[in-house]
């Protein structure tokens, strides 16, 4: 089922004015993905709107069809009522507009006025670049925005806060009509927030268009005056922020029915076999304790940056906590490396499985038993049959298809080389499985064919530890989740509690509770 | 893979063979059994330092300073034969992989316990080693007359036919060929260099193995310092100067990837086989040394492309990670 708000740009606060930029009929599509479906957006000068959707919306990439990175299937882009075309980044920014992204994409060792003019600094008549016009350009837009940073300054030795004003001055430099902010806030300080927050009333003011995209609905109901919602690379509803409220975004948010696609389970859920307490950390968490029975899927969810792969990476031995304690089957045990961590049976599929977790340049027996090899060697020499063996048993209870086990695992399509380090990690006969975003990144029958092996591995008793950000997996898998904000936990919930509404409250933090 | 990797040795193998075929139809005297003895013998040493020097890069690492070492090294069993003539070899032998094995060590703590990038701290311990030597001798050499005969004749020495730099040569193939196919530490070796993120989750302890492959490559060039210098008969500073590099030079050649995690003991013996076939070679038919030169920079470059070939993965593109790879 569909929500369907219209527009309602005839309301008090909006007053009859034509978008400076729309999208309309927006289609992007990728192998095997419908990113974007017609869905379609208006910025208004002057108007902050804020662009809201969960992980996987299509929010990303919308922002990238707008600075020209990607190029849409279908539908156009007008500025000013003119049709245009970015083929180019380039082009979208001689066109005025402009995007500040998530991760500031700026360079260490170079100055601030470096920085901000990096591909279109002003030239001196020779073709030089005009180092004095420079910085003293870069003094002018920085002081503009109320940036008290010395032009000449090495960008390294700014704190996040001024390098995200430096990232901001860069998107100012090119004199755009357009700004895209990217979560602007995700990295910064409550007293930074405000400065931005200033920041934005300022360009409001210079008669900018202001996209702004944020999971943080204080935020959005604070400085947005309109809001778009996609879902699932859906136009969902759009309208002015003043006729809608928390509980209206959250509903539009995640409203779907989410039950049919996930296996049925029988919860068998049983004895304790993880009690971990009081971990923490002096930078990345705080006060982390739960447990964990045989046979249950515990979910832990939470916005990007809530700290949950922090802590997994902690629990498993990456990283050392500064305190806190854990028990495998009531014995009290310290993780200190990973090899420990396996030891003791928790073992971890990294999410960026392409870069944590297989190793490409080897063969598939050798990936799985990589963590194994304790067992199948001798006085460090290995035994290659048992290691052949291993292999085998666990790649078929996959129904791993491959030419040989010898084969290279870069020679893999990226399904089978997801098995690999499954199987890699079942080999090690964990008790407990932390899966850390399993379905990141895969098409949907992949992603129904992981969920039934989750179900499957819980079925055999094994303890499942799942992060992830995608709310219908939290709600259709779990039989418990954590929520965690800002390095803590935020919530625990009971499987008849767990609903998308009470999860996205407590992730965002949002004070009352929904209905 | 192991087709693959399979092939590429082949190919050198072939790449050798031809080699062989066009010295042979210039000057025949070349490939009688005799003259190919004293080319593989001539091509021991680096087979042993390609050997180390393989280990070292299969974990992302590089070693500039396995020359330096065996010139100290050299030197140090030198000046101890010059001190006890009477000392056995055995001892010179163990002296010579101790303190290689030191040395090696030192390189690997640095990159191990500091995470200090290995091309510096290899070049800054290859200056270092070089400057030990000078303050040991002054710049002095050792020469022929000062060292024993027995200290002088071990690397001569005829076995079956071949003398005994050349069998340990072989013996270190057989060796190395065995510890990397079938050991847990030269899994963690290819495993470490393959991906180290990977490593790392799977219980792996990168920068220890990093810190083994250094020590493995020091106790090689420890070993060979004094098969060096007791088969040309004198120590001094510059010996075996910029050898590093035509080491290095036989690893790429032999198939062992930069970026690590490839690479075979066997393909590091024929990378300095076909290195050590040129540079005998090319005097005998008459060609200058620049040409030499030429050639082996020629070769770095085919090995370089034709491994890049092998290595391109088939196109993949997971959505996500194309979305974030702005």
């Amino acid at each position: 089922m569909q929500l369907e708000i219209r527009p309602n740009v005839s309301s008090r606060t909006a007053p009859d004015i034509d978008p400076l930029l729309s999208l309309s009929g927006i289609t992007k599509t990728f192998p095997g993905v419908r990113a974007l479906s017609d869905v379609s957006l208006k910025l208004f000068p002057g108007k902050v709107t804020a662009l809201v959707g969960e992980n996987g919306a299509g929010k990303s990439t919308v922002v990238k069809v707008l600075t020209g990175i990607y190029q849409p299937d279908e539908g156009g882009i007008r500025i000013g009522g003119q049709p245009v075309r970015f083929p180019t980044p380039q082009s979208a920014e001689n066109a005025g507009v402009t995007a500040i992204h998530q991760e500031t994409v700026l360079f260490d060792e170079l100055s601030v006025a470096e920085n901000i003019f990096l591909g279109h600094a002003p030239r001196s008549k020779f073709g030089l670049i005009d180092k004095k016009a420079m910085v003293a350009r870069a003094r002018e837009i920085l002081s503009g925005i109320g940036a008290k940073i010395d032009p000449g300054a090495t960008l390294k030795d700014l704190g996040t806060a001024n390098k995200h004003l430096v990232a901001i001055a860069r998107a100012l430099s090119i004199d755009a009509s357009v700004v895209i902010m990217d979560e602007p806030t995700a990295a910064l300080s409550q007293k930074e927030i405000e400065e931005l927050y200033e920041l934005v009333e300022n360009l409001k003011r210079q008669d900018k268009a202001i996209m702004f995209i944020s999971h943080k609905f204080d935020e959005i109901f604070r400085i947005a005056d309109f809001y778009t919602v996609y879902r699932d690379g859906q136009m969902i509803g759009e309208g002015a922020i003043e006729d809608v409220n928390e509980p209206e975004l959250v509903k539009m948010m995640v409203g779907r029915d989410v039950s049919q696609i996930y296996p049925d389970r029988d919860h068998n859920i049983g004895d304790e076999v993880l009690a971990v307490e009081g971990y923490e950390h002096p930078t990345e968490f705080a006060n982390i304790g739960f447990t964990l029975r045989r046979g249950e899927i515990l979910g832990f969810y939470g916005l990007v940056g809530a700290g949950r792969s922090e802590f997994m990476q902690a629990l498993f031995g990456i990283t050392r906590p500064s305190g806190g304690s854990v028990a495998i089957d009531g014995a009290s045990i310290t993780i200190r490396s990973p090899a420990e961590a396996v030891a003791s049976g928790i073992v971890y599929v990294p999410e960026d499985r392409g870069k944590q977790g297989a190793i490409g340049t080897l063969p598939i027996f050798q990936n799985v038993t990589l963590p194994s090899l304790a067992r199948t060697s001798r006085y460090g020499f290995l035994k290659l049959a048992e290691e052949f063996k291993l292999a085998r048993e666990y790649t078929e209870r996959l129904d791993l298809r491959a030419a040989s086990l010898d084969t290279n695992v870069n020679n893999l399509s990226g399904g089978n080389q997801q098995k690999v380090v499954i199987a890699k990690w079942l080999a090690t006969q964990p008790k407990v499985i932390i899966l850390d975003e399993p379905t990141k990144g895969i098409d949907v029958g992949s992603k129904a064919a992981v969920h039934e092996f989750m179900a499957e591995l819980a079925a055999q008793g094994l303890a499942v530890i799942m992060v992830s950000s995608e709310i219908p997996e939290i709600v259709g898998m779990s039989d418990r989740v954590i929520v965690m904000r800002e390095g803590r936990i935020e919530a625990e919930l009971d499987r008849k509690d767990i609903t998308p509404e009470t999860l996205v409250t407590h992730a965002a933090g949002i004070s009352e509770a929904v209905q | 893979m192991k087709q693959i990797l399979a092939s590429r040795e082949l190919l050198l193998l072939t790449a050798i063979g031809l080699l062989l075929m066009l010295i042979a139809w210039r000057f025949p005297g070349f490939v009688v059994p005799s003259n190919l003895v004293v080319v593989f013998n001539d091509t021991s040493p680096l087979i042993l330092l390609a050997i180390g020097q393989m280990i070292v890069i299969l974990t992302r690492c590089i070693d500039l300073s396995i020359a330096a070492n065996l010139a100290l090294t050299g030197m140090v069993v030198s000046l101890v034969n010059i001190a006890v003539p009477s000392l056995p070899i055995i001892v010179i032998v163990l002296i010579a992989i101790g303190s290689g094995t030191v040395l090696g060590m030192l390189n690997g703590i640095l990159v191990w316990k500091l995470a200090i990038p290995p091309i510096v701290v290899t070049l800054g311990t290859l200056t270092i080693f070089r400057g030990i030597i000078f303050l040991l001798t002054e710049g002095k050499w050792v020469n022929s007359h000062e060292m024993s005969d027995a200290f002088k004749a071990v690397p001569r020495t005829d076995i079956f036919g071949l003398p005994v730099l050349s069998w340990i040569a072989i013996a270190a193939v057989i060796l190395f060929s065995v510890i990397m196919t079938r050991t847990t530490l030269g899994r963690a070796f290819y495993a470490a260099g393959g991906n180290p993120h990977a490593a790392t989750y799977a219980g792996i302890n990168v920068g220890r193995t990093q810190f083994w492959a250094f020590t493995i490559s020091g106790a090689i060039a420890g070993l060979t310092g004094y098969l060096w210098v007791s088969r040309f008969a004198v120590a001094y500073v510059d010996v075996a100067g910029g050898f590093e590099l035509t080491v290095v030079a036989a690893c790429v050649i032999g198939g062992v990837s930069i970026m690590g995690g490839i690479g075979t003991v066997q393909g590091a013996l024929l990378g300095a086989l076909f290195l050590g076939i040129i540079a005998n070679a090319l005097p005998v038919v008459n060609i200058s040394p620049f040409w030499q030169m030429a050639i082996s920079g020629g070769a770095i470059i085919i090995a370089v492309v034709l491994n890049a070939q092998a290595n391109r993965t088939p196109g993949r593109i997971i959505l996500k990670r194309a979305e974030h790879a702005t």
